[in-house]
């Protein structure tokens, strides 16, 4: 399967685009959600706590707190990255290459980038359709479809053209 | 900023982004459901374009976690409209809203199938990809054949065949038999020559699934994904849109290494070759570069080639390139390589034997323990520990322990004291860890913990001053958990005594500091508390009347306690301590304990159960490593014999008491007591024990005065007097001893089919068998038990002229706690009682130890009992007439037992004992069919008879008559049961004289001579009574009597 799910999650932890790979109940998506977004923000607080202190004391020693990007929940891996304020948090099973997830989200941002120029988080929450679009020519039932962002993008560009 | 195309759509996300609580949103929210639910009712005057925008909403509001359940039709409804947008909305929302068994899936089925064949490719790509995503199995049975035709035909574009190859994979996981069509293979070869990266990348992952379900249908496809890897790292013919930073498609290059690992092996050498050179560049030519993203890409495709090398098995020169790479990786700074190389090199452990490599980064992989995301270093050091390492390790996790995250301490302590047990190069300092465990995470301490190590001081009389003293040092600590108060509260009552010369040691003073910290305890530690007090009141001699007075007042306290456990105990101890002399016996110290498996240990493999990965590798190495063993140290603690194992397995406590008799030989001959040997078989999970992935343990050596006690007036029976007198032939030369009785040990196996046949202190010798008429399979399990390695092993086979056996290849060398399995095939020719025997020999140290075993393929294994009928046996009974078909023997020196212990032992040879068949009920009647190459299945009759004076009894068996036949009869006389009349019949003659002789053997009480030659098996083991020695298997009841 590889890839479970995908969301893109603001700092306060508002879901602003979910997609699932495999059915999830309502119950279970709003117990999941919740769960693995508090994880990965708790990390990346750490994270940000430690760098403060890198100022004061010795910044080799303190460098090694940085926290990798991907966290072990229940029998799977959640691959994350943070943009400013929006965190991608991509659910996978425990064999799929993490790294080549890490920037396979990269490429998802980029491509967003390419299309709404500087993205942020506003453009995928009022364009939550055109995110849907992008997600659906890059993502099909947790495999990875296309990567090349002029391919993933005609259809979207096809579509303004219509409207 | 540029706004949607709706714009009540994006009025309505940013009014709900501006609600300023929860309970805002939901009523926003409310709102506008009620309004959706509104405009859909009157359908017929919505526009297309309102119509989408709903269904938009209705997707954003699902998406904040509010239930939607309505206007799922209106989703559907729109993958009908004619034009692109609004269909496109139909499609997408209709994938996030509904699941594959959703009714009203089923009704779109049709227009789905109409946009799939239809030309308009966009319409194509969007009906695919719904399908992929959520198409069940109804869609599997109605589009595949439509889809398998778009994905190969070149007619198409490659934006409809990539979709095509994914929605393919879709329908082949809902029903297997899409692509189980003749020919798919080839097609599947030649989709790989593709050139277009998306369809290629999609196709890979088709790929994936299919053979990880059934590499060997697709062997054309493997050199194909050598050459995609060769195009792809050569760089040729790659769109620079399908380079990322400069990478050629760095997810497909994965993809397909990853399917590559799906083959077992590559078995062409060019395409080996090939492979080979792609992947040595991969591993050579990846350089750390600053880009983030770039290095990423490049360690992605890296990391995988590991995996994929891992999994080739490459030469031991490539895999140690791994691991220096991997050695790289965990000194980096960037966290997610330092992580990945973790978990590659825990994984690179179990695959390959490099784990000398791997030790050499054993301080880097500390260093890595102080990470945040310590698991990673956790599982690669608790996977790398042993004996010559754990020392080091486990002081590590002891030392993290204290400033490890809340969250991992659970963990972190389990598998602290799981390697200390597992690896304890002494068991002084397995306490010693134990102890610390408890002192700096006593919450994390599972009871388990402290149980085991309870366990060990009980078993070891060298330990259990250094644990008492111990125990005596942390109850000083002002602050101590209440774990560390209930297991030293317990060492010191059962040991405290032995630390009496030593200041502030006094009974008094042992009853005063532990009695300081009861007010702090819970009800759960009260009894134990309460225990240790009368112990210690028991070992204070002379009497103490200050200190009787004291804890005879806390007694009398608790007596009245509404905790029912505390209450008993109380009024019992209390009651108990005013018996005098009587409260010595009666509180004596706790009997050694049974060998059993860790609990911790079974606890870790249960945990791991959960996150088993199902990766190809993993897989693999679980296949490999299940018939590795894990032995006990057998190290003597503090320079002392080897009598203290960390034992890590259970052994059913029967044959321990039979190891006692050899270990404490001299202790128990020298006070004139004898262990009782238990005549039972050892319990049926013995196997389980000893064949699992943890097999053997050492036993404690036990006091014989404990047997005595438990046994009173058995001790004396002359049946065991020299139970372990019967010295394999050549025995006498080595210098190692055997553990527990060989010949008692031969024996129980001649009645099952599984359990010990040999053990020393280097080695144990275990047998698995399975009988099918005449053949026999037998596993023997070779297990060193040492730390090193046992050199020149050597395993001969010394068969009857009626036995073909053939021993699958011993090896040399048996690795330090390794456990070496040895398929033996017996096939029995004709009948005999001679017996193969194993000669068996290996070199420890400067000593050759040499055994001759007598292996378990007696007579009785070729048997298959078989009822028979009155009507079938007496005419059959009597056709048998006479010598030689027909033998009778009046048996004497017959072992004493009841009537139906006779049936039992008749049964467990599988002689079928058929009651109610003699008109005598003391009468046994029993029969058989023997199986030999040449004789085929012949039955066989048994009758014995009692000879009492004026009465038969019948006591054999008989069988019907298919081919030859053999029938028994044995008759005994019921006043003296050492005499009986055994008649045998058969239709071969041979078969009814050794059968005969056989059953004799078993029957005779033969006084064993000592050193006698040859296969006369002892008789004893096999015939006494059981009741009165019941109580010794059961060890709860063994305590009951002793307490």
């Amino acid at each position: 399967m590889g890839i479970r799910f995908i969301l893109m999650v603001n700092k306060q932890g508002q879901t602003r685009l979910a997609q699932y790979y495999e059915y999830l109940t309502l119950e279970e998506r709003r117990a999941l959600e919740p769960e693995i977004v508090r994880k990965c923000l708790a990390r990346t607080e750490q994270q940000i706590l430690c760098k403060a202190v890198i100022h004061v004391y010795d910044a080799d020693v303190y460098l090694y707190m940085e926290q990798c990007s991907f966290v072990e929940h229940r029998n799977y891996k959640i691959v994350y990255r943070r943009y400013a304020s929006l965190f991608f948090l991509v659910g996978v099973d425990n064999d799929e290459n993490e790294l080549a997830i890490l920037e396979f989200i990269h490429l998802l941002v980029e491509t967003m980038d390419r299309h709404f120029g500087n993205v942020c988080e506003l453009d995928i929450m009022f364009h939550l359709e055109k995110a849907h679009f992008m997600l659906e020519e890059m993502v099909m039932n947790g495999c990875i479809v296309e990567t090349n962002k002029s391919s993933i993008l005609a259809p979207i560009q096809l579509m303004d053209k219509m409207n | 900023m540029a706004l949607s195309g709706m714009r009540g759509l994006s009025v309505f996300i940013s009014d709900v982004r501006n609600c300023p609580n929860k309970e805002q949103e939901r009523l926003r929210v409310d709102k506008e459901l009620g309004n959706v639910r509104t405009r859909f009712k009157n359908e017929k005057g919505l526009t297309p374009y309102e119509k989408k925008k709903y269904v938009w909403k209705m997707l954003y509001i699902y998406m904040l976690g509010y239930d939607v359940d309505f206007g799922h039709m209106e989703a559907v409804s729109l993958i009908s409209a004619p034009k692109y947008p609004e269909k496109q909305v139909g499609y997408i929302v209709t994938a996030c809203l509904l699941n594959e068994n959703h009714d009203f899936l089923r009704l779109a089925i049709n227009t789905v199938r109409n946009d799939i064949i239809g030309r308009n490719e966009t319409f194509q790509c969007l009906a695919l990809t719904m399908v992929g995503n959520i198409g069940g199995r109804e869609f599997a049975e109605s589009l595949a054949p439509d889809v398998q035709k778009l994905l190969i035909s070149s007619s198409y574009r490659p934006l409809v065949r990539k979709k095509a190859a994914l929605c393919l994979l879709r329908l082949y996981r809902k029903n297997p038999d899409v692509v189980n069509v003749d020919g798919w293979a080839d097609r599947m070869a030649q989709l790989l020559d593709e050139r277009d990266l998306g369809v290629l990348t999609s196709s890979m992952s088709l790929l994936v699934a299919l053979v990880s379900n059934h590499y060997d249908a697709y062997w054309s496809c493997l050199p194909k994904c050598v050459k995609i890897l060769e195009r792809l790292a050569r760089n040729q013919d790659i769109p620079q849109e399908y380079t990322y930073y400069g990478i050629p498609s760095p997810w497909l290059q994965v993809k397909t290494m990853r399917a590559l690992q799906y083959f077992p092996t590559v078995e062409d050498p060019n395409t080996r070759r090939s492979l080979f050179e792609v992947l040595q560049r991969i591993l050579m030519g990846t350089d750390v570069v600053k880009n983030v993203n770039k290095n990423n890409a490049s360690h992605a495709v890296l990391f995988e080639a590991l995996a994929l090398v891992m999994h080739l098995d490459a030469e031991k020169e490539m895999m140690s390139q791994c691991v220096a790479l991997l050695g790289k990786f965990i000194a980096v700074r960037e966290p997610n390589i330092r992580y990945l190389g973790l978990e590659n090199m825990t994984r690179m452990l179990m695959v390959t034997d490099v784990q000398d490599i791997i030790k050499r980064h054993q301080a880097q992989i500390i260093t890595s323990l102080k990470d945040p995301d310590i698991r990673r270093a956790l599982d690669l050091l608790y996977g790398m520990c042993d004996v010559s390492n754990a020392k080091d390790i486990v002081e590590e996790l002891l030392q993290y322990l204290s400033t490890a995250d809340f969250a991992m301490r659970e963990e972190l302590s389990l598998k602290a004291a799981i390697l200390a047990e597992k690896f304890a190069p002494d068991l002084s300092w397995y306490v010693d860890v134990i102890l610390q465990l408890i002192d700096k995470a006593g919450d994390f301490v599972s009871d388990d913990i402290w149980f085991r190590v309870v366990q060990f001081v009980t078993n070891n009389e060298d330990l259990q001053p250094y644990a008492a003293a111990k125990a005596r040092e942390y109850l000083d600590k002002p602050a101590i958990h209440e774990t560390m108060v209930k297991v030293s509260a317990y060492i010191i009552g059962e040991f405290g005594h032995l630390l009496a010369r030593r200041p502030g040691c006094s009974p008094k003073e042992l009853f005063t500091v532990i009695h300081e910290k009861l007010p702090a305890v819970t009800t759960s530690t009260i009894p134990i508390l309460l225990s240790t007090y009368a112990k210690i009141f028991m070992h204070t001699q002379p009497p103490d009347q200050e200190l009787q007075n004291q804890i005879w007042s806390i007694f009398n306290k608790y007596e009245s306690c509404i905790d029912v456990e505390i209450q008993q105990r109380a009024a019992e101890y209390l009651a108990l301590s005013r018996r005098g002399a009587d409260l010595v016996d009666i509180l004596a110290e706790m009997p050694k304990f049974p060998e059993r498996q860790s609990a911790l240990i079974k606890k870790a493999e249960d945990t791991e159960v959960d996150t088993a990965e199902q990766s190809a590798i993993k897989l693999r190495a679980q296949q490999q490593t299940s018939s590795a063993l894990v032995v006990t140290d057998q190290r003597p603690a503090n320079g002392t014999p080897p009598v203290n194992q960390l034992g890590l397995v259970k052994m059913p406590s029967m044959s321990s008491n039979a190891d006692h008799n050899s270990t404490d030989q001299g202790l128990s001959q020298e006070n004139g007591t004898l262990s009782k040997v238990d005549p039972q078989p050892p319990s049926a999970d013995l196997l389980g024990d000893l064949l699992g992935p943890l097999a053997i343990e050492g036993r404690p050596a036990t006091a014989g005065q404990q047997q005595q006690t438990v046994t009173p007036g058995l001790g004396s029976d002359p049946n065991a007097v020299d139970a372990s007198a019967i010295v394999p032939v050549g025995e006498e030369q080595n210098s190692v001893q055997p553990i527990g009785n060989i010949a008692e040990r031969f024996h129980a196996l001649c009645l099952k089919d599984s359990g010990v046949l040999y053990e020393d202190p280097n080695i144990q010798i275990g047998v698995k068998s399975e009988w099918r008429l005449h053949q026999g399979f037998l596993v023997l399990f070779l297990g060193n038990k040492n730390t090193s390695p046992l050199v020149s092993v050597q395993a001969i086979i010394l068969p009857p002229s009626h036995l073909k056996m053939e021993l699958s290849l011993v090896p040399d060398t048996i690795p330090p706690r390794a456990q070496v399995q040895c398929p033996l095939e017996v096939v029995n020719l004709r009948p005999s009682r001679d017996v193969a025997v194993l000669d068996f020999s290996y070199k420890f140290g400067n000593n050759m130890v040499n055994v001759k075993l007598r292996l378990p393929a007696v007579l009785s294994k070729f048997l298959q009992p078989i009822p028979v009928s009155t009507e079938e046996f007496f005419p059959q009974w009597r056709s048998l007439s006479g010598p030689p078909l027909k033998l009778q023997e009046v048996v004497r020196g017959v072992k004493p037992m009841p009537l139906v212990e006779m049936a039992n032992l008749l049964n467990s040879f599988r002689l079928m004992v058929c009651p109610a068949l003699d008109p005598n009920p003391n009468n046994l009647v029993a029969s058989t069919t023997f199986y030999s190459e040449n004789t085929r299945a012949m039955l066989c009759l048994v009758r014995a008879i009692c000879l009492f004076p004026g009465l038969q009894t019948l006591i054999g068996g008989i069988t019907a008559q298919l081919n030859p036949q053999l029938s028994v009869r044995i008759e005994t006389d019921p006043a003296d049961r050492t005499q009986l009349r055994m008649t045998v019949a058969s239709g071969d003659p041979t078969l009814t004289l050794e059968l005969k002789e056989f059953i004799k053997e078993q029957l005779v009480f033969m006084p064993p001579a000592p050193h006698a030659p040859g296969p006369v098996p002892p008789a004893p083991p096999v015939a006494q009574p059981t009741s009165p020695v019941a109580a010794l298997t059961d060890p709860g009841a063994m305590l009951a009597g002793l307490l």
